[in-house]
């Protein structure tokens, strides 16, 4: 029930600012596909297919982490330190896991309606890309981590200069580094192990192979898995001791 | 003196919200120190005190948006929790500054709270109907939230406390910002609904708001309870009449019973004089300040 009423207070205030939002959403994606795509794409190939294929799951994988991410941090953190209406929720009978949940779940839906733009801006530039049943699960697993990190980054972060701070220190890094716009084993050893133990690579890799190595196919979901667990467990932990 | 407050208590009502040992640190500062307080049934209670008294920090602990450094809170004996929803359910809140939903409208607002405490969707219509007649907001009901004056926001936000019919009523600082007649007018909706049994715990700066509302107040300075009594007893203690006047360069004051007492008493003043009831300030000044002095 009243997680039911948190995602409706969300698709009210979807609905109320639904071009802003979409138009808003659209951006970023537009200019990685004309820059990525057209611009350097037309003649590159990576891995025996065209630049542009080989970008747009990367394109999702990104896409959808920033919007799950900041939508939810930046509501989080405005209505905890600017607008107060967070309060409205701490005092409700509602339980801090029942809370954690109906945002993350907000949040990871906003991450699934910009992975929906991207696939028809995909559709628009004719880039090969197959939308099955894997995609969905992996992208909807990536909205969920990244939307709780942001539950979690939005309660533990004080001011927006902090929260801008974490957006340039760690998700701007990740977007660029997890085989988004190139292959992992162009990393030198030592850093590419690393960035191997980061969500956002498994997004990548998955929505790149597709399963065609059954046991990677596996892995990936089961880490996403994880670390939505960690960040769920994190997140409503912080919510119980939040002031 | 304490002790006086505790017989009104004690002489018939149960009592429905307990505060043991309650402390609040913020690193250094001590913003509640060791409250000990007990509040009736259906009693309307008011919390008074100055600036960074403790008064918000006390509502917050109350309604879980803090948790205490030590001691508890109980309600109907049950000591609270964030994860507690039943007791939850039970108090409603009116904080000292505007939370409202802005980008929702006044109705949007009143749903979304009628949603969260579980109000069918018919009982929660009615109810929203209900309260924005009660508070005057009904032509408004659709207009964004962030679009009403303040009155209308406090008034809001008093609806939206009320929505879930909760037994205790949490007010800080209601009627901050508000016209004469609005404040007015707050002051006997909220006296009906604490005759129709409601428990209020209010906090304000004015002591005539007190006086109006309040069958037992208790005074907060620097995060402790200093006096414990009805409003009568509490301004009796100054007197309820302020005779101000400038004298060797600074303006001093005098307090009396009546003020035909402090009239006499200016009579043969020169200069400007002015005569005025006794606020809290007043008595709150003139109370410490006795202590001190022994
Ligand atoms: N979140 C916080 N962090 C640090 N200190 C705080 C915090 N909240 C309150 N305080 C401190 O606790 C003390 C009591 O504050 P509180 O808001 O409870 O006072 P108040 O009686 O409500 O005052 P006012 O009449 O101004 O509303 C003040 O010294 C204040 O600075
Ligand atoms: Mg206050």
């Amino acid at each position: 029930m009243q997680f039911m009423t948190i995602l409706w207070q969300e698709y009210v205030l979807f609905k109320a600012k639904f071009w802003s939002i979409t138009t808003g959403t659209m951006i970023a994606p537009v200019l990685y596909l004309i820059a990525f795509g057209w611009g350097l794409g037309s003649g590159m190939q990576v891995g025996g297919s065209s630049y542009i294929d080989f970008v747009i799951p990367g394109i999702i994988a990104l896409t959808t982490m920033t919007v799950s991410f900041s939508t939810i941090a930046n509501d989080i953190n405005i209505s905890r330190t600017y607008t107060m209406t967070f309060e409205e929720f701490m005092i409700a009978p509602v339980s801090m896991l029942v809370l954690a949940l109906g945002k993350i779940t907000a949040g990871a839906l906003r991450g699934l309606y910009s992975a929906f733009i991207i696939i028809l801006l995909a559709m628009i530039f004719r880039a090969g890309l197959q939308v099955d049943g894997y995609l969905l699960l992996l992208t909807t697993l990536n909205c969920l981590v990244f939307s709780a990190l942001g539950f979690t980054a939005g309660l533990l972060i004080q001011s927006h200069g902090d929260m801008a701070k974490f957006n340039s220190f760690i998700i701007t890094p990740m977007s660029f580094l997890c085989g988004t716009f190139f292959p992992l084993d162009r990393m030198p050893s030592g850093i590419k192990e690393f960035i191997w133990l980061l969500p956002l690579t498994h997004t990548t890799l998955a929505l790149r192979d597709r399963g065609s190595d059954i046991l990677s196919a596996f892995i990936h979901p089961v880490v996403l898995l994880l670390y939505l667990l960690i960040f769920l467990v994190v997140g409503v932990m912080i919510c119980n001791r939040a002031e | 003196m304490i002790d006086d407050g505790e017989e009104v208590v004690e002489r018939g009502k149960a009592n429905l919200l307990v505060f043991e040992s309650l402390t609040k640190k913020y690193g250094a500062i001590t913003a509640v120190d060791n409250l000990n307080l007990k509040i009736g049934r259906s009693e309307f209670f008011g919390l008074l005190g100055p600036n960074g008294a403790g008064k918000t920090t006390t509502i917050r602990m109350l309604s879980t948006l803090t948790t205490p450094s030590s001691g508890s809170i109980y309600i109907d004996g049950l000591k609270i929790d964030r994860n507690l929803t039943g007791i939850k359910a039970r108090i409603g809140v009116v904080p000292q500054h505007m939370n409202l939903e802005g980008e929702m409208t006044a109705w949007q607002n009143l749903e979304l709270h009628g949603r969260l405490y579980g109000l069918k969707k018919e009982a929660r219509q009615q109810r929203i109907e209900e309260l924005l007649e009660f508070t005057e907001l009904s032509d408004r009901a659709h207009d964004l939230a962030r679009k009403l004056s303040g009155g209308m926001k406090r008034k809001l936000m008093i609806a939206r406390a009320l929505m879930h019919r909760p037994e205790i009523l949490l007010m800080d600082e209601p009627t901050v910002g508000l016209d004469a007649a609005v404040r007015r007018k707050m002051w006997d909706l909220m006296k009906g609904l604490n005759k129709n049994g409601l428990t209020v715990l209010l906090t304000t700066h004015y002591i005539e708001e007190a006086e109006i509302l309040c069958g037992r107040v208790g005074l907060m300075n620097g995060g402790k309870l200093v006096e414990l009594d009805t409003p009568d007893n509490l301004i009796a203690k100054t007197g309820r009449f302020v005779l101000e006047y400038f004298e060797n360069g600074e303006t001093r004051s005098r307090f009396f019973a009546s003020r035909q007492d402090a009239i006499q008493s200016a009579a043969g003043m020169e200069g400007g004089v002015n005569i005025r009831p006794a606020n809290l300030e007043d008595t709150f000044i003139t109370l410490t300040n006795r202590k001190v002095g022994g």
